[in-house]
C-alpha cells in the first residue's frame, strides 16, 4: 500500500525532473494532477517513456494501468521519441478542402515515412493535427514549431529540405 | 481594487495613451503572428526609435483584426484636430521591410500600396459585441482592458446587484449557449444557483475548441483574455461558486500564455482572489490543459479530464449542474458565452434581446474559411442570411468557381447547398436545414469539393475521436467509415447505401454522447442535398468533382 509518507524520488539526477516535481507539488500530489504532470514531463523530455510513466504513477499514487490509459487516450502525448525535426500537417476541414491530403502525401512519398512515424535516419517526424486554428492560412503546417501557411506540396518539401539540410 | 481605484487606473491609462499623437497597432493574434507580425512589430519599434519619435508614437500589439487572409495586419491611428489625416488606416500583407514607409506615412499620406479598405461589407456588416475589444487593446496588459471599462461591470454587480438580479438580467437577454446546442444560459445559471451542493460549486469555461475549421474561441482568448475572466467571475457570483477552471486545448500555446498572464495580473490587482473589491465574494481561476481529445468538448468528458482521468463521457442525468467536478454543482459555459456576459450586465438584458431574431438573440462569431475571398473572423447579428455572409462579407468564391455548399457545426453539422442560401443563420433555421449551429466554424466549399469525400472526412474524424466507451459510436463510426470508403472507391452497390442509412439511424439514436449522436449528421445532410453525387459514385463509378480516385484500385483517399 502506498501511504502519503512515502517519498518517491525521481529516477535519475536529471535536472528536468525538478520541473516535473514542481508541477506535482503545485497540485498537491493529488491523483487529479496526472494530466498536468504528463504535460510537464513531455515538455521537459520530449516524450513519455516507461521510466517516466512509472515514476509519475508512483509519485501520484495512480495505478500504472491508469497512467498508461491516460497517456494513450490523449493524442497529444507521445510514447515514442521524436525525430530531430518535426512537421505537423494540419488536417482541419479548411486545410483539407484546400488540399492538405496532397501535402501529406508528398511528404510521405519524399521521405518514405507514414504520418505518425519518424524517418529511419531519425531526422524527421511527421504528424497530423486535427486543426491548428490557423484556418485563415489554410493549408497550413507547423515545421519545428513555426507555422507555415498557404502551402503547396512542393513548397512544403522545399521548406523541410531547408530545415533538414541547411 | 475598489471601484474608485479602478476608475483611477482607467483614467491614468487613458491619459498615458493620449500622450501619443500616433499609434501603430500590430496584430499579434495567432494567424498574423505565424506570418511574422512579431518581426514587423520590432521593425516598427526600431524605426520609431531611429526617427526619435518614441514620445509621440506608440507601437503596440493588439488582438485579432478579423481579416486573417490579408494578414499580417497593421493599423495606424492618429489623434488630434488635424482633419486632413484620416483617423485610422488599416494596412494588409505588411512585411518588416515596410516599417520605414509606414512610420513615414504618419506625417503625410497613407501608404496606398498596402492600404486595406475598411468601408467594405466585410467590416461594415459586422456588429461587434464579443469582439468589441479585439484588435483595439493590447491583450497582454490589464491596464488597457481597464481603460475600456474592464472589470467595472464586475465591481458594479458585486456592489449594487444581488446574484438573483444578475441571473435575471442574463435570463432577460435571451442568451443561449454558444457552444452549439443553444441551451438557455439563464436557465442553466438558475439551476446551478439553486443546486444544493454544500459549500462548493464550480464554474468551468469550456475552451476545448475541437471542431476542425473553427478558431473563434482561440481568437477571443488571445485577443481579450480578461473579458473571459470577468465573465466567469460574474457567473461565479451569480451561482455562488468560488473556484473556476478554464479547460483550454494544449494546441493553443499562445492562448494559454495570455490566459496565464491575465490571471496573474487580475490576481495582483485584486480583481480575482479572496474578497474581491473588499466584498465577501472570492473567486480563483485555474487553467487545465486539454491533451488533444475532441470528445473532451462534451461536458461530462471535460469534467473527467479536469479530474485527471481519461476523457470519457458518462450518462446524464445527473447533469453537471447537480453533480459535476468532484461531484459538486458545476456551471459549464463556452468561451463565447462568457464573452457575452459583460456587455449584457453592462448594457442590460433588454438591449441584448433587441439584437437578433425572436428565438436567437445577440450576435454570433463565425470562423469563415475555405474557398472564399475573405477568410477570417466575423461577428454578425443572429438571423443574417447565409447569402450575405458568403457573397458580401466573404466576398464570394475565388477563381470564378461555383459555390457548392457551406458546412457549419463541425463533425456533427451538415452542408447547406446553394438553394438555401437565403435562410437566416440562427439555431432553429440551421437545424431545419439538417445542419447545426455548432461552435461557429463556417467552411465554404466550391465545385472542386466532392460531398461524399467530405462526409468520409468527417466520419474518419469521428471514428478516430470516438472515446470507445459506448458500442454504437465505437463500432458504428468505423462501420460507416468503411461503407463510405467503399462508395468513394467506386466499389459500393445500392444495398450498401441502404445499409449505411440503417447504421446511421442506430448510431444517432443509441449513442451515449453528442459525438456519436451527431456523427451521422454529415451523411444525412449530404445525402439529402447531394444524393446525385452518391449515385454517381455507386452507379456510374464516377466522382463528379474529380476528388475520389476511383480507378486507382484500393488506394485510400483519406491519407
Amino acid at each position: 500500500m502506498w501511504t502519503t509518507s512515502v517519498k518517491v524520488s525521481p529516477p535519475s539526477e536529471d535536472k528536468r525532473w525538478k520541473l516535473v516535481e514542481a508541477t506535482m507539488r503545485r497540485l498537491g500530489h493529488e491523483p487529479s494532477a496526472l494530466i498536468e504532470t504528463l504535460h510537464t514531463t513531455q515538455e521537459s523530455f520530449g516524450y513519455l517513456d516507461d521510466v517516466s510513466l512509472r515514476y509519475v504513477s508512483a509519485a501520484l499514487r495512480v495505478p500504472l494501468s491508469k497512467v498508461y490509459g491516460v497517456a494513450t487516450f490523449y493524442h497529444f502525448f507521445n510514447l515514442k521519441p521524436q525525430g530531430n525535426h518535426n512537421c505537423v500537417v494540419c488536417m482541419g476541414t479548411a486545410c483539407y478542402i484546400k488540399g492538405a491530403a496532397n501535402i501529406l502525401g508528398e511528404i510521405e512519398k519524399t521521405y518514405q515515412v507514414k504520418a505518425g512515424g519518424t524517418t529511419e535516419d531519425n531526422e524527421l517526424s511527421v504528424l497530423t493535427a486535427r486543426c491548428l486554428g490557423s484556418c485563415g492560412l489554410a493549408p497550413a503546417a507547423v515545421i519545428d514549431g513555426e507555422v507555415a501557411g498557404k502551402l503547396s506540396p512542393e513548397q512544403t518539401v522545399e521548406r523541410l529540405e531547408k530545415v533538414i539540410h541547411p | 481594487m475598489i471601484a474608485e481605484e479602478l476608475s483611477k487606473t482607467a483614467a491614468a491609462e487613458r491619459e498615458a495613451q493620449a500622450q501619443f499623437e500616433h499609434r501603430i497597432n500590430v496584430c499579434v493574434a495567432a494567424s498574423c503572428l505565424s506570418s511574422n507580425s512579431d518581426k514587423i512589430k520590432s521593425a516598427l519599434e526600431t524605426e520609431v526609435k531611429k526617427k526619435g519619435l518614441e514620445k509621440s508614437c506608440q507601437v503596440r500589439g493588439v488582438g485579432c483584426m478579423r481579416l486573417c487572409s490579408r494578414g499580417p495586419l497593421v493599423s495606424t491611428e492618429t489623434q488630434g484636430e488635424d482633419e486632413t489625416q484620416p483617423a485610422s488606416v488599416l494596412y494588409q500583407n505588411v512585411t518588416p521591410e515596410d516599417a520605414p514607409a509606414l512610420v513615414e506615412s504618419l506625417k503625410g499620406e497613407p501608404v496606398k500600396a498596402l492600404e486595406c479598405p475598411t468601408d467594405t461589407p466585410f467590416f461594415k456588416s459586422q456588429v461587434t459585441i464579443v469582439l468589441e475589444n479585439s484588435g483595439k487593446i493590447d491583450p497582454e496588459r490589464i491596464e488597457e482592458y481597464i481603460a475600456v471599462e474592464g472589470y467595472a461591470t464586475l465591481l458594479k454587480a458585486l456592489t449594487t446587484m444581488t446574484p438573483a438580479e444578475v441571473i435575471a438580467e442574463i435570463s432577460r437577454s435571451g442568451l443561449r449557449g454558444r457552444g452549439g446546442a443553444g441551451y438557455s444560459t439563464g436557465l442553466k445559471w438558475t439551476t446551478v444557483a439553486k443546486a444544493n451542493g454544500g459549500s462548493r460549486k464550480y464554474v468551468i469555461c469550456n475552451a476545448d475548441e475541437g471542431d476542425p475549421g473553427a478558431f473563434m474561441d482561440r481568437s477571443v482568448l488571445e485577443s481579450d483574455p480578461h473579458r473571459i475572466l470577468e465573465g466567469m467571475a460574474l457567473a461565479a457570483y451569480a451561482v455562488g461558486a468560488s473556484h473556476g477552471y478554464i479547460y483550454v486545448r494544449a494546441e493553443y500555446p499562445l492562448a494559454i500564455k495570455r490566459l496565464r498572464a491575465a490571471i496573474r495580473q487580475a490576481e495582483r490587482n485584486g480583481l480575482l482572489g479572496t474578497n474581491i473589491s473588499g466584498t465577501t465574494f472570492s473567486f480563483t481561476v485555474e487553467l487545465r490543459l486539454g491533451a488533444g481529445a475532441f470528445v473532451c468538448g462534451e461536458e461530462t468528458a471535460l469534467i473527467a479530464s479536469i479530474e485527471g482521468k481519461r476523457g470519457q463521457p458518462r450518462p446524464r442525468p445527473p447533469y453537471p449542474a447537480e453533480s459535476g467536478v468532484w461531484g459538486c454543482p458545476t456551471l459549464i459555459n463556452n468561451v463565447e458565452t462568457f464573452a457575452n456576459i459583460v456587455p449584457i450586465i453592462r448594457e442590460g438584458g433588454d438591449w441584448f434581446a433587441g439584437i437578433g431574431t425572436a428565438k436567437s438573440k445577440g450576435t454570433k462569431v463565425f470562423a469563415l474559411t475555405g474557398q472564399i475571398h475573405n477568410t477570417g473572423l466575423i461577428e454578425v447579428p443572429m438571423g443574417t442570411p447565409l447569402r450575405e455572409i458568403v457573397y458580401e462579407i466573404g466576398g464570394g468564391i475565388p477563381g470564378g468557381k461555383a459555390f457548392k455548399a457551406v458546412q457549419t457545426g463541425g463533425p456533427s453539422g451538415g452542408c447547406i447547398p446553394a438553394q438555401h442560401l437565403d435562410s437566416p443563420v440562427d439555431y432553429e433555421s440551421l437545424i431545419q436545414l439538417g445542419s447545426f449551429m455548432g461552435s461557429g466554424g463556417m467552411i465554404i466549399m466550391d465545385e472542386t469539393s466532392c460531398m461524399v469525400d467530405v462526409a468520409t472526412y468527417f466520419m474518419e474524424f469521428c471514428m478516430s475521436e470516438s472515446c470507445g466507451k459506448c458500442v454504437p459510436c465505437r463500432v458504428g463510426t468505423a462501420h460507416m467509415y468503411d461503407l463510405l470508403q467503399k462508395i468513394t472507391r467506386g466499389e459500393a452497390t445500392m444495398a450498401d447505401l441502404d445499409l449505411l442509412l440503417e447504421v446511421c439511424d442506430v448510431v444517432k439514436n443509441t449513442s451515449l454522447c453528442g459525438l456519436g449522436m451527431g456523427a451521422p449528421q454529415p451523411i444525412f445532410s449530404t445525402l439529402r442535398y447531394f444524393r446525385d453525387e452518391y449515385l454517381a459514385h455507386i452507379e456510374a463509378k464516377q466522382c463528379p468533382a474529380g476528388v475520389c480516385k476511383i480507378h486507382e484500385g484500393n488506394e485510400e483517399v483519406i491519407a
